[in-house]
């Protein structure tokens, strides 16, 4: 409440001599400024060679080839334009759509400068920025269902690493996928349901909850991984990979076919997620009374909702779905567990919550953004490139204080996000 | 950070019968309070002192929760222990085998716990008998102190930013770039000694500044949560610190792998020699925890940062600018944690490595939650953690028993430190005049 | 149901079916409470409260802040438990557990502060806990017929698509009640409904409120001011401390306490000291004010709120040293942007401020408080104190740094203390120490403790806004007495006030804002009528009771630019007073329309249906040019 408040009034100092420049007009200034640094940088740098995108996993196969150097201005030009398109206040209706132009050109930029005299295989990306977005997406609806319902989620670091220990355990023991997939959902729910207890029955802050829990699951996979998995992988620490599923015809469709139609369950569970949260909380009517809790809860229990017993479910649900985001860095992504093996992802997770707007799309799409960026850092170290890694690996950092900080739009969380309802 | 009112105070009546709350002629359910708590009676001190043993007050709750947390932590020693967990296989037949076992097991761990942060019995005898030296009994306290400093200027950093109304989860970062200023300021800078010792300083505590800085001009000029932003500065240290130690010119010379030069030994705070790590850090520490208590309570920032902390409209319209403060706070609180990574770098660790900073900064809300944001409670909560994490230490090595059951109880802890009514609950405590068991510093994005 | 099957079986008997008319004979009462008790801690709120509603019955329930109003209610609409006492509805015994139950029971509530979800639509409000589904999917297409109808048959205007945050008050309170309604209650409880309503929206809620009576539907109206509770009450209950208060003359005694009420023919004297426990005199004592120099000199004003709406539209004013001018007029006409402006709290968008000729504007809030202005804000929770800080910290929160309680740097806490006990002592602030937090005091002392604050350091200006808002009587009287004395030593005094009473009490001038504008700057003497349709918006000049008051202050008439109301009224409205009759009734915006010399005022503040005839605004227009530009220039935007 009192952050909200003193936000507003500064807001309202620093925002009274903006006429002029709209939020429009500001956006245009950063498309066309990073527009003219692809242009004259990227373009200078590139070398003149062919930059090929071919459409497998590998040099193989039909190719989309342009020029590196060409690429990198002409891209970049376009860039430029879609800033200057902004700053004109020009097209206000496709406002949106102008400002993922620009980005998108700004990114092909980069790509031609640094593809240039190599090949980037497009469909090895694609699908490993979805497998790498896969875990965020699942913590950030984790963090939807929560935080919709008015309690912060910061300890899905916490699920996603119970969730994997979960998952590695038990799908060892049980040879057992589906068990493995089970027990990451129950890891998570542990970690949820003291999140829940805490912060709805014991009023504890809820943020300070999280990263308490956050430390706990730290130290309880450790230790636990320390005395059983360390000394005995075999029988404690081999579960089975999921398998991928091959769906005959659509998966021959070029790039997407072998993108969506031959991976694995959680792949699908968490698109499949993604929708039917969407449309939960837009059109049932737990999605309005979810909306209700989370923005006003005095107002929610006038008129006979529970509110806490609401927000219990929210969470719980949001340690199912987040626990099985933990079950894929052991049950696909690397085949066994380790200390700490999520390093930081649920922060990830909660910057793509929070940079998708506390939506379910939203987080959709910043969950796929935050994993390309983080594809791409592995094709870069890979081809040598002179882009640090770390920097890129550091995009969806900096993109979320940037959307915070309300330089691409103010976002706006739920309005009693964080605050314990105290009812008599 | 935590409202006194008792945690089953009619809320309600404070939100839709503003009238009985704001209440004219009688007073307030609240306000009736002290009156009955006055001493007097005939009350003995005494008498007093056992009334307060089990009432749910700050002391107690302490100390439940580190028993209760030990209780847990022995449980999880038991049962991650196969051989131990074979006796209860059998426990009807024979409960004695099981119970023995676990005893012995537990006992032993936490039995290291104590000798590898206080003290071992055995150095003492071998003290006195000539065989040993007294360094080696003052050894687990040295160990104990050495660990305890970086977490005293992290704690008092997140207690400060708490009592200013702002949560400052960047400790880890800022001490992260605490460690690369300091560090290269170890390295580079060619100056004479103490003077290079105090530059280097400077520079810790200027790097977390800065890193302390971002946040607070956000949070002053936009609103941007500090939760948030912190959050995303503290992997952004890392990736940097990461990318940083790579580059020549920092690198140690003819290493491969991810380390940085040696601090120069001008530039290294002065330990107590042989095997007694522990250095000056401590002392600055007891230093830094004495001038932030003095901030707080006796300086007019500290006026400012607690006004803004508990009522940030009230203290804009008596004047006090909020952005300033705002700002100020996370530089000042930056700074702390900058200085914590530097005591880090310069006392122990001599050279950056992609975790030389460990977990300070996550620790030091830990130990800050813990010491209740007051800085000599924060200076004390530290010093447990330190001996937890020296105890650890030797646990692990004696016992076997991973080091990952410190964090484990550290946790703990903290949990049940937050949630009083919790522990209250589990023992039955009596209601404490004065603890304060409302909700935390409860606040959203 | 059972209410509208009843009131069928009434008009058409061969409807009724037969075992409706036998209960309404056997149950006369709605809801009857009995021996309702309520503590929190040491604090008794309702003390065996009895307490009966008949269907179709206004029920007022009189009392003053803290009285145990809304805590009664809250028990009875299941958000409070009683301690002790039955809650019995249409004849049964009822447990409320949560205001599920109350809701079950026919029992709804409208409260103080609206409970709207702000980003829902008025549809989705009003559904909420009560929706309709389809296919396990929200049927929005009947929840929006449904408050359409509700809307209609009560005549309750909304629309069902409009977001809540952007509705104004008013229509707040119609979706709230509406809300109510399509829950189908028999019995509706309004807590403190006309606190943020203009006099015509109050209006058109009493007459909402007959039609409900008149539909068998029982009204629980809880209230402060008397002149509604004898307009509409048909039974009056008055709660004092937490207890019943039975009328003097009438035998109340404990196994007849049902009995204790009064009716609205009771004179408002002697309900107002039956709600405070002895005879009340609001007047307030003063000599006549001898004005000297211009403090305070506001021109031209213009003040955005948060949505960039014009709130303070032009205003000039000017307050002399020793004198009160008191702003008058409904909460929400811009004063609490005029004053925030004033403290550098809020930038204005165009004019100035000047404090004995230096300007105020683009001053920090500190630097104003530092050259001799004291500010009481008006809601002191909020704006004027930290609740966990001692009194002795809240009562140098802003001197904190001078001396000599301490420097730029440091405090000097024996400094702070010695004064705070002095102050303590000054101003009867009732606390068990200088150093309890200021958050264990009633709203009274912690008002005395902000009043005290701002009151004892020399000043030029005091503001005081809302300066007795949730305030016992007791320290009602201490604070006037306090503002008077502050007069009297030659301070310049602004009053910012929703109280008509507190303003025409304090005041030597009043001025009445409407709309971000000052319409009138009158004498105190002005007949109240006059002065509830000037804070209406409506101006009208032609009578000769504007017109007297002139002459009575000079003050007004002696500096040029700064008299909107005083020198115009008198030649610029004759013509439209004889619209005035016309105009009480809300949305008229014709008058302004019909008279072509005032099209500037009319498109000023016609445009959201303001009821302002043009005349009269079109007059002062013309005498201030920039507020007339800017009129003109938001006009045409």
């Amino acid at each position: 409440m009192t952050a909200v408040s003193t936000a507003t009034a500064e807001e309202l100092t620093a925002a009274a001599p903006a006429r002029f420049w709209d939020r429009q007009r500001r956006l245009g200034v950063g498309v066309a400024a990073i527009g003219l640094l692809a242009t004259v940088l990227f373009g200078a740098l590139a070398p003149s060679e062919t930059a090929r995108f071919t459409l497998s996993e590998d040099a193989a196969g039909a190719a989309l080839s342009i020029n590196g150097q060409v690429g990198a201005i002409a891209f970049g030009v376009i860039a430029l334009g879609a800033g200057a398109v902004l700053l004109a206040g020009l097209a206000r209706r496709y406002q949106t759509g102008v400002l993922s132009l620009g980005i998108l050109a700004f990114v092909l930029s980069f790509l031609c400068w640094q593809v240039a005299g190599k090949f980037l295989p497009l469909v090895d990306t694609v699908s490993g920025t979805l497998e790498l977005a896969v875990p965020l997406i699942l913590g950030a609806l984790a963090g939807v269902l929560g935080e919709r319902s008015g309690v912060v989620n910061v300890a899905i670091e916490g699920q996603f690493l119970m969730g994997a220990f979960g998952a590695a355990l038990v799908g060892t023991m049980a040879t057992s996928v589906w068990a493995g997939v089970l027990s990451a959902a129950v890891g998570g729910v542990l970690i949820a349901a003291i999140l829940a207890v805490l912060a709805i029955r014991y009023l504890v802050d809820q943020v300070v909850v999280g990263i308490v829990l956050n430390l706990l699951a730290l130290g309880v996979t450790g230790f636990l991984y320390e005395r059983l998995m360390q000394p005995d992988a075999q029988s404690y620490n081999q579960p089975p990979k999921m398998p991928e599923w091959h769906i005959p015809g659509l998966a021959d469709i070029p790039v997407i076919g072998p993108v969506l139609f031959d991976t694995n369950a959680l792949v699908w569970l968490a698109l499949i997620l993604v929708f039917a949260i969407h449309f939960g909380l837009t059109r049932t009517r737990w999605g309005l009374r979810t909306r209700a809790v989370g923005e006003h809860p005095t107002a929610a229990d006038t008129v006979g909702i529970r509110v806490r017993g609401l927000r219990y479910l929210n969470v719980l649900l949001g340690g199912v779905i987040a626990g099985a985001g933990g079950a894929y860095f052991t049950l696909v992504a690397t085949g066994s567990f380790n200390k700490n093996m999520t390093s930081g992802a649920g922060f990830i997770a909660l910057a793509a919550l929070i940079f998708g707007r506390w939506t379910p799309f939203g987080a959709l799409g910043a969950a796929l953004f935050f994993g390309f960026a983080q594809k791409l850092a592995t094709y870069l170290s890979a081809v040598g490139s002179p882009v640090p890694s770390q920097f890129l690996n550091m995009l969806p950092y900096l993109a979320t204080i940037v959307a915070v900080a309300g330089l691409v739009g103010r976002v706006r969380a739920p309005a009693a996000d964080g605050q314990p309802y105290i009812k008599s | 950070m935590t409202t006194d009112g008792p945690v089953g105070a009619p809320k309600i009546a404070d939100e839709t019968a503003a009238d009985s709350a704001t209440d004219a002629a009688a007073p307030g359910p609240v306000g009736a309070k002290p009156a009955h708590d006055e001493p007097g009676d005939g009350d003995t001190l005494l008498n007093r002192f056992l009334q307060n043993l089990w009432a749910a007050n700050t002391v107690t709750v302490t100390v439940l929760s580190v028993v209760l947390a030990l209780v847990i932590g022995a449980i999880f020693i038991i049962v991650s222990d196969p051989d131990v967990l074979s006796t209860f296989g059998y426990l009807t037949a024979r409960p004695s085998d099981a119970f023995d076992a676990s005893w012995t097991v537990v006992s032993d761990a936490y039995a290291d716990l104590f000798k590898g942060a206080i003290v071992d019995p055995a150095t003492i005898t071998a003290w006195a008998n000539g065989t040993g030296t007294w360094r080696q009994v003052f050894f687990p306290i040295s160990e104990t102190l050495t660990y305890a400093a970086p977490l005293v200027f992290t704690g008092l950093s997140v207690a400060l930013a708490f009592r200013g109304g702002l949560f400052n989860i960047g400790g880890q970062g800022q001490a992260v770039v605490g460690t690369i200023t300091a560090a290269m300021a170890g390295f580079f800078l060619p100056l004479p000694p103490v003077i290079h010792l105090i530059a280097a300083l400077a520079a810790g505590l200027l790097g977390g500044a800065l890193w302390g800085f971002v946040p607070g001009i956000l949070k002053a000029r936009t609103g941007a949560h500090e939760v948030i932003v912190t959050i995303m500065l503290n992997y952004t240290a890392n990736l940097f610190l990461g990318w940083l130690i790579l580059q020549k010119g920092v690198q140690q010379p003819g290493r491969s792998d991810a380390i940085s030069k040696t601090v120069d030994g001008d530039a290294q705070l002065t330990s107590f020699g042989g095997e007694l790590r522990a250095n000056l850090g401590i002392l600055l520490a007891v230093l830094a925890t004495a001038v932030v208590a003095w901030l707080l309570n006796r300086s007019a920032f500290g006026f400012e940062l607690r006004a803004v902390g508990a009522n940030p409209p009230a203290a804009r319209t008596a004047g006090i600018s909020v952005a300033r403060t705002y700002t100020l706070l996370m530089v000042t609180a930056g700074g702390l944690a900058g200085l914590g990574g530097a005591t880090q770098v310069l006392g122990t660790a001599h050279a950056l490595t992609p975790q030389v900073a460990g977990n300070i900064g996550f620790d030091g809300l830990l130990v800050a939650l813990l010491g209740r944001n007051r800085p000599w409670g924060t200076l004390l909560a530290a010093i447990l953690f330190g001996a937890l994490r020296a105890g650890g230490n030797r646990m692990q090595s004696f016992s076997g028993i991973s080091l990952e059951l410190v964090t484990v109880l550290q946790a703990l802890i903290v949990i049940f430190i937050a949630a009083p009514a919790l522990v209250k609950a589990i023992f039955h405590l009596r209601a404490a005049r004065s603890a304060r068991l409302g909700a935390s510093m409860a606040k959203g994005w | 149901m059972a209410c509208a099957a009843a009131l069928l079986g009434a008009v058409i008997p061969s409807l009724a079916s037969p075992p409706f008319v036998p209960r309404l004979q056997e149950i006369p009462l709605r809801l009857e409470l009995r021996g309702i008790t309520k503590r929190f801690g040491d604090l008794v709120a309702n003390d065996h409260i009895d307490l009966t509603v008949e269907p179709g019955e206004v029920h007022a329930l009189l009392g003053e802040n803290g009285a145990g109003k809304s805590t009664l209610m809250n028990q009875l609409y299941g958000l409070l438990q009683p301690d002790e006492g039955e809650i019995v509805v249409d004849g049964v015994a009822r447990t409320f557990r949560s205001p599920r139950d109350a809701i079950a029971a026919g029992i709804g509530m409208v409260h103080q502060h609206f409970m709207l979800v702000p980003v829902f639509t008025v549809a989705e409000n009003i559904a909420l806990g009560a929706e309709k589904t389809r296919a396990g999917f929200l049927d929005r297409r009947r929840a929006r017929r449904e408050v359409l109808e509700v809307s209609e048959r009560y005549g309750l205007p909304v629309d069902p698509d409009a977001l809540v945050e952007n509705l104004p008050v008013g229509a707040q309170q119609r979706v709230e009640i509406v809300k109510a309604l399509t829950r189908d209650v028999d019995l509706l409880i309004l807590d403190e409904p006309t606190a943020v309503l203009t006099p015509q929206e109050t209006e058109e809620l009493l007459e909402v409120m007959r039609g409900l009576s008149d539909a068998g539907k029982s009204i629980v109206f809880i209230t402060h001011k008397l002149k509604e509770v004898k307009a509409i009450a048909d039974r009056i209950t008055v709660i004092r401390r937490g207890r019943t208060v039975a009328p003097s003359n009438h035998p109340a005694t404990a196994h007849n306490r049902t009995e204790a009420y009064f009716s609205p023919q009771t004179s408002e004297e002697e309900l107002a000291s039956t709600m405070v426990g002895r005879a009340v005199s609001l007047d307030i004592d003063k000599a006549p004010a001898e004005p000297g120099r211009e403090v305070l000199k506001i021109s031209g004003l213009v003040v955005e709120d948060e949505r960039g709406v014009r709130a303070v539209d032009g205003v000039d004013l000017v307050v002399r040293a020793g004198e009160v001018l008191g702003v008058a007029g409904v909460q929400g006409n811009g004063q609490t942007e005029l004053v925030e402006a004033l403290m550098g709290l809020r930038e204005p968008r165009a004019g100035s401020i000047m404090v004995d000729n230096e300007n105020l504007i683009g001053m920090s809030t500190k630097h104003i408080l530092r050259s001799g202005i004291g500010y009481v804000p008006e809601d002191r929770s909020h704006d004027g104190l930290v609740k966990e800080f001692s009194v002795a910290e809240n009562l140098v929160l802003d001197q904190y740094d001078r001396p000599p309680y301490g420097n730029a740097f440091r405090l000097d806490p024996g400094a702070v203390a010695t004064a705070a006990r002095e102050r303590v002592e000054q101003f009867d602030i009732r606390t068990s120490s200088a150093e309890a937090a200021v958050s264990t005091l009633s709203g009274g002392n912690q008002q005395k403790v902000v009043v005290a604050r701002e009151l004892s350091r020399p000043l030029r200006l005091f503001i005081a806004a809302q300066p007795t808002r949730g305030v016992d009587v007791g320290s009602i009287e201490f604070i006037h007495g306090r503002i008077v004395h502050e007069r009297d030593v030659g301070t310049a005094v602004l009053v910012i006030s929703s109280e008509l009473d507190e303003v025409v009490g304090l005041a030597d001038r009043i001025a009445v804002m409407y709309r971000g504008r000052i319409l009138a700057i009158v004498s105190p003497d002005t007949p109240r009528e006059e002065l509830g349709l000037l804070m209406a918006g409506i101006t009208d000049g032609g009578t000769p009771a504007t017109g007297s008051p002139a002459p009575g202050t000079p003050a007004t008439g002696s500096h040029a630019p700064g008299t909107p109301a005083t020198g115009s009224h008198a030649p610029g409205t004759p013509a439209t007073g004889s619209h005035a009759p016309g105009t009480s009734a809300p949305g008229t915006s014709a008058p302004g329309a019909a008279t072509p010399g005032a099209a500037t005022g009319g498109a000023a503040t016609g445009g959201s249906g303001a009821v302002a005839p043009g005349g009269g605004a079109a007059a002062s227009d013309d005498d201030k040019p920039a507020a007339g530009d800017g009129a003109a220039e938001k006009g045409t935007k």
